[in-house]
């Protein structure tokens, strides 16, 4: 191999003469094994991109090409791991080097020893043609999921030999195949993919099933499809990462990869610490069984952050090619964005926007257009769903990274700065927030949940608009100028922020919200007002609405009545209707 | 290397000095400076290729010349003797001692750098440190290795609420207080001296290291105090098992600093001139607070940052915000009101409180009359916005309790002395003497047993 050597040092960039290497190749560079990245050439000179500290290197040290982009390793053995952004094991690194994470020091993703029970699959005969995405067989990788070892996406020919059931090591021969151009292939439980090229799949669909995540703001009011793009932006203690940990939690996906991308190394702690004690409400088991992450904290070196991103979309992509809905989250999109700016700016390309590089919109672009909901190669369906959060400097939000994002994405969960301070958590804004998935969400809520769900979304965002602007004459006025019509939608208003909005991701009984037991929720607050409408009409003052007994129960609905629940609303809606009718009766009693 | 001195500065200017002709030479190295009058300086390499060696002065180019400044490269980045005696002494931003006493010699060094911690070894703070305030032990709650800046404006009384945590600051149910490792960049001579003082006349003076960097000494000096002092910090806590309290003040000096050397290093700047980096690079400093597993000691972090024009959008408190687990925002306004501590309290936040307050550490209660104060508060802050343009007898009824109850919680909540030291079960009490003055249907956030045990409802006055 041809080596070169360092000729400067610049922070985490490194300039060396290195002839006849290819951009986009890894690299070792000096007496210490750093890793890198080659990404740009000029003449015999190479620009490295280091993803470690580069304190002490000097020029002269030894630079050699590894022949390779960066690639993620792709196995059993991923679930319940934690990697950083380049996938050096997190765990295996803390057992070998201790609390902190030295330099150069290499090891595998995934481990090579740990045998896997693989089951071939039954219908594959040995002489039958095979090609990239067909499932070789699989292998329990955690209780709740099974991970089907496919063909890699570039291999075609005819199957020689299919290993039969037994206990493996990542890297022993399960499969050999005849390719017509590269000879005999060995397959393996192991495969490596470039992480900044999409993997293959077959075609796109639409998305067809909401994403759902439990929090009614979000299920109800802005959904986002199975395969969608969604973005949170929001200024700091707005409550993006409480409310990426609660999708994280909660979400009906398959599959959770969690990038924390420059972000508090103690939320991932968090994580770590808490999920394995919780349980998926879908299939029972611990949460950590499905759920990856992938950490570079913000005190880890900042190039790495920059590819964190892709590590973590390309490993959504290899569940998503075994037929798993798969979610990443990403917390947050601006440090990967800014990481983005420091190498541009050493690089010295002319930034455009708050020192961004032109090309900012455009790779945001592209890394969101890995999310989708697709047929794999091999036959079935897969989603990725992205969902990137945005940190707005000054939670200025006509900022190049959420302006680009905004237009990228179909669902904007934007965060308000007035609501975290006033601890109405999710702090989603009504007015600001968007999704383009509401027709797709309402067949599905309409086929499963109930056929009112369209209507009822619709009159609850249409009274919190109409209360906005009775807000405005109060705070001119004073509440009295208003007719009590006007007066009963602001205060029903306040009922939909309190019970159906407002969800507190502390709170034990109303931290997840199933489908049926939103829409109940949903359905005695709009019922409720409605029916009220029409006691005003009749002349029952507002006062006497206001008193009912049954109002300060349906605020409390959402913690005291759990998901299961579902008789108790019922109940509470029946309770609503005789204290209404009874009310409708003294009145009418009273009038002449 | 390390032996020779060599005479090759090329340029000089803005703290940065070039030098030619020195192949070799490893980044982050040490550098030491000889100038015309015989005068030591520090630097270190910031930029290092064949031809060009790009060095940061701590104490400025000020008064260089080009022909008489010689250089030897220390072959070493900079490093901190480590060792018990750190305790009670004063240093500047390289450890150098400040206070006339000997340096600290020790075979234990550490680079000034730190590793970063792997995320895995942490262990997630919770454990509920009592500070005798009302408005953090009630409303925002510190937690040991929590990292809970202070942002502030000029004039307004960081000091004195710095000086009080570091005095009141313990676990419950714990003897050992905290050391105290305190980093100051820009400081005046007057702050200096009253943080001197307070702690002499608490009698903690030996229990606290000062790294301390003034008004009128060289400002890229700050650029490497911070570290220095963590390195400290890191020591103490994980080597020796204590909990330690780390006061940084002021990081808008050290983002200034900053900011200095990167216009002369001719970075791209973002917004108001400060570089992309900005952030990354306080996340250096910030990130080293927390917890290890298995190691006995903490490190909390308290750094105070004053906002530039009380603007909280400034990009020095604002990507502190993105950093650190929370912040305490001192409020002019309420300042002006003689109301000491200032707290600001809308906009200040705990991220770490829900795992460290509640049944096993506070009182049950707890995170509910906290999210309920909040939610109350500002409800009633809209509310005193609306009568003061309505006129407060337009109000309704339940607006005028809402008003009386922003008063009482501002001065009864709020409001204490500096020397006092609430625990947190007065802290909490008081809250619900407050909630007493507002009937229990429209507290959502507490649950009905807390009503029937807490509320004392009276109809009012
Ligand atoms: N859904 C929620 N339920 C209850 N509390 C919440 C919720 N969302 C946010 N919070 C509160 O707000 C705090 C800040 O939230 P979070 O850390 O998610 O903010 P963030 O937007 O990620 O901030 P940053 O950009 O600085 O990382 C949390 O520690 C918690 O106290
Ligand atoms: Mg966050």
């Amino acid at each position: 191999m041809n080596r070169g050597t360092v000729t400067q040092i610049n922070g985490p960039l490194v300039q060396a003469h290195l002839p006849g290497v290819a951009n986009g190749e890894q690299v070792r560079v000096g007496e210490m094994q750093l890793t890198g990245e080659v990404i740009g050439l000029e003449g015999e000179f190479a620009l490295i991109q280091v993803y470690e500290s580069t304190q002490m290197l000097r020029p002269g040290e030894e630079v050699t090409p590894l022949g390779y982009p960066l690639s993620a390793e792709l196995g059993p053995g991923l679930l319940g791991g934690i990697f950083d952004g380049v996938q050096r094991p997190l765990r295996a690194i803390m057992e070998q080097a201790g609390e902190h994470i030295p330099r150069g020091l290499e090891l595998p993703a995934l481990d090579r020893e740990q045998r896997w029970e693989f089951t071939p699959a039954d219908q594959l005969r040995a002489g039958q043609e095979i090609h990239g995405g067909m499932v070789l067989g699989q292998v329990q990788e955690t209780e709740a999921v099974q991970h089907r070892i496919l063909v890699p996406p570039d291999v075609k020919g005819e199957l020689l030999e299919l290993a039969g059931a037994g206990n493996y090591r990542l890297e022993e021969t399960i499969a050999r195949v005849r390719t017509p151009l590269k000879g005999i292939r060995e397959l393996s439980l192991l495969q490596r993919w470039p992480v900044r090229r999409p993997r293959p799949y077959t075609r796109r669909d639409d998305g067809i099933a909401p994403l759902l995540t439990g929090q009614r703001i979000l299920d109800t009011f802005f959904p986002l499809l199975k395969g969608g793009k969604g973005a949170i932006p929001g200024p700091f203690g707005a409550g993006k990462t409480m409310l990426q940990q609660q999708i994280a939690r909660w979400t009906n996906a398959d599959i959770v990869i969690y990038v924390g991308c420059g972000e508090r190394g103690n939320e991932l702690v968090d994580i770590l610490e808490s999920f394995p004690e919780l349980t998926d409400p879908y299939s029972g088991r611990s949460l950590m069984e499905r759920t990856l992450l992938v950490a570079n904290t913000s005190n880890m070196p900042v190039v790495a952050r920059e590819a964190s991103i892709y590590l973590g979309v390309t490993l959504a992509e290899y569940y998503r090619d075994q037929g798993h809905d798969v979610v990443m989250l990403a917390d947050s999109t601006s440090r990967w964005a800014e990481a983005l700016r420091e190498v541009a700016g050493r690089l010295g390309q002319m930034p455009v926007e708050e020192g961004y590089p032109a090309y900012l919109a455009s790779r945001l672009a592209a890394f969101y257009e890995r999310a989708g909901r697709v047929d794999t190669l091999g036959g079935g369906n897969g989603s990725v769903t992205l969902i990137g959060a945005v940190s707005p400097p000054g939670g200025d939000f006509s900022e190049p990274v959420t302006n680009h994002t905004k237009d990228i994405i179909q669902t904007f969960w934007a965060l308000s700065k007035s609501l975290a301070d006033a601890r109405h958590y999710p702090s989603v804004s009504w007015t600001e927030s968007f999704s383009d998935a509401v027709d797709a969400a309402a067949r599905w809520w309409s086929e499963q949940i109930s056929p009112d769900w369209l209507a009822r979304r619709t009159q609850a965002l249409d009274l919190l608009a109409r209360a906005e602007e009775l807000s405005r004459i109060i705070n001119l006025v004073g509440v009295e100028a208003l007719s009590p019509g006007q007066r009963w939608s602001v205060e029903t208003a306040t009922l939909v922020r309190e019970a159906l909005l407002q969800q507190s991701a502390l709170d034990e009984v109303d931290s997840y919200c199933s489908p049926q037991k939103q829409f109940a929720l949903l359905d005695l607050v709009m019922g409720l007002y409605q029916q009220g409408r029409e006691l005003i009409a009749r002349h029952v003052p507002v006062s006497a609405l206001l008193e009912l007994p049954a109002l300060a129960r349906l605020r409390r609905a959402k913690n005291s009545y759990g998901n299961e629940q579902l008789d108790a609303m019922i109940q509470l809606k029946e309770d609503i209707r005789t204290q209404l009718d009874k009310l409708a009766q003294e009145y009418a009693e009273d009038s002449p | 290397m390390k032996a020779k001195e060599y005479r090759c500065a090329s340029a000089a200017r803005t703290g940065l000095l070039f030098l030619k002709g020195v192949p070799g030479v490893a980044f982050g190295d040490r550098v030491s400076i000889r100038d015309r009058h015989g005068r030591k300086r520090n630097g270190q390499v910031i930029l290092s290729s064949r031809e060009l060696v790009m060095v940061q002065v701590l104490e400025g180019t000020d008064d260089l010349n080009l022909d008489d400044t010689w250089v030897r490269f220390l072959d070493e980045p900079f490093e901190l003797p480590l060792s018990p005696d750190l305790l009670g002494r004063v240093f500047n931003g390289i450890g150098e001692p400040r206070d006339e006493r000997p340096p600290i010699i020790s075979r234990l060094r550490r680079n000034v750098n730190g590793e970063p911690v792997n995320p895995v070894a942490r262990a997630y703070p919770r454990e509920f440190i009592q500070t005798g305030i009302s408005a953090i032990d009630g409303l925002n709650s510190l937690v040991r290795g929590q990292k809970l800046p202070i942002f502030s404006g000029s004039g307004l009384p960081h000091n004195r609420l710095v000086a009080q945590i570091v005095r009141q600051s313990r676990l419950l149910g714990e003897e050992s207080r905290f050391v105290v490792v305190f980093a100051a960049m820009g400081l005046s001579y007057a702050d200096a001296r009253f943080f001197r003082e307070d702690f002499e006349n608490n009698g903690v003076l030996g229990n606290v290291a000062m790294f301390i960097n003034l008004a009128d000494d060289p400002p890229i000096e700050r650029l490497i105090l911070p570290r220095t002092a963590l390195t400290a910090a890191e020591y103490l806590a994980f080597d020796l098992d204590l909990h330690v309290l780390v006061i940084l003040t002021d990081m808008t000096y050290y983002a200034e600093a900053l900011r200095e050397v990167a216009t002369a290093k001719g970075d791209v700047p973002t917004r108001k001139g400060y570089p992309g980096y900005l952030y990354s690079d306080m996340a250096e400093i910030y990130e080293r607070a927390g917890r290890v597993h298995k190691r006995h000691g903490s490190i909390t972090m308290v750094p105070v940052v004053s906002m530039p024009s009380d603007d909280i959008t400034h990009p020095i408190p604002d990507l502190t915000g993105y950093i650190t687990e929370g912040q305490i925002v001192l409020s002019r306004e309420l300042n002006n009101q003689h109301l000491y501590p200032p707290v600001n309290i809308p906009p200040s936040l705990s991220r770490l409180m829900k795992d460290g307050i509640g049944k096993d550490d506070t009182r049950e209660d707890h995170p509910r009359v906290a999210s309920q104060l909040y939610a109350a508060y500002a409800k009633a802050l809209e509310v005193r916005n609306l009568a003061s343009i309505i006129g407060r007898d337009e109000l309704p009824d339940l607006d005028q309790r809402y008003l009386d109850f922003a008063d009482r919680f501002e001065q009864r909540f709020l409001a204490q002395g500096p020397d006092e030291d609430r625990s947190v079960i007065q802290t909490l009490n008081i809250a619900w003497e407050l909630l007493s003055l507002l009937p229990g249907e429209v507290l959502s956030r507490v649950s009905e047993a807390d009503l029937a045990r807490y509320h004392h409802w009276e109809g009012g006055k």
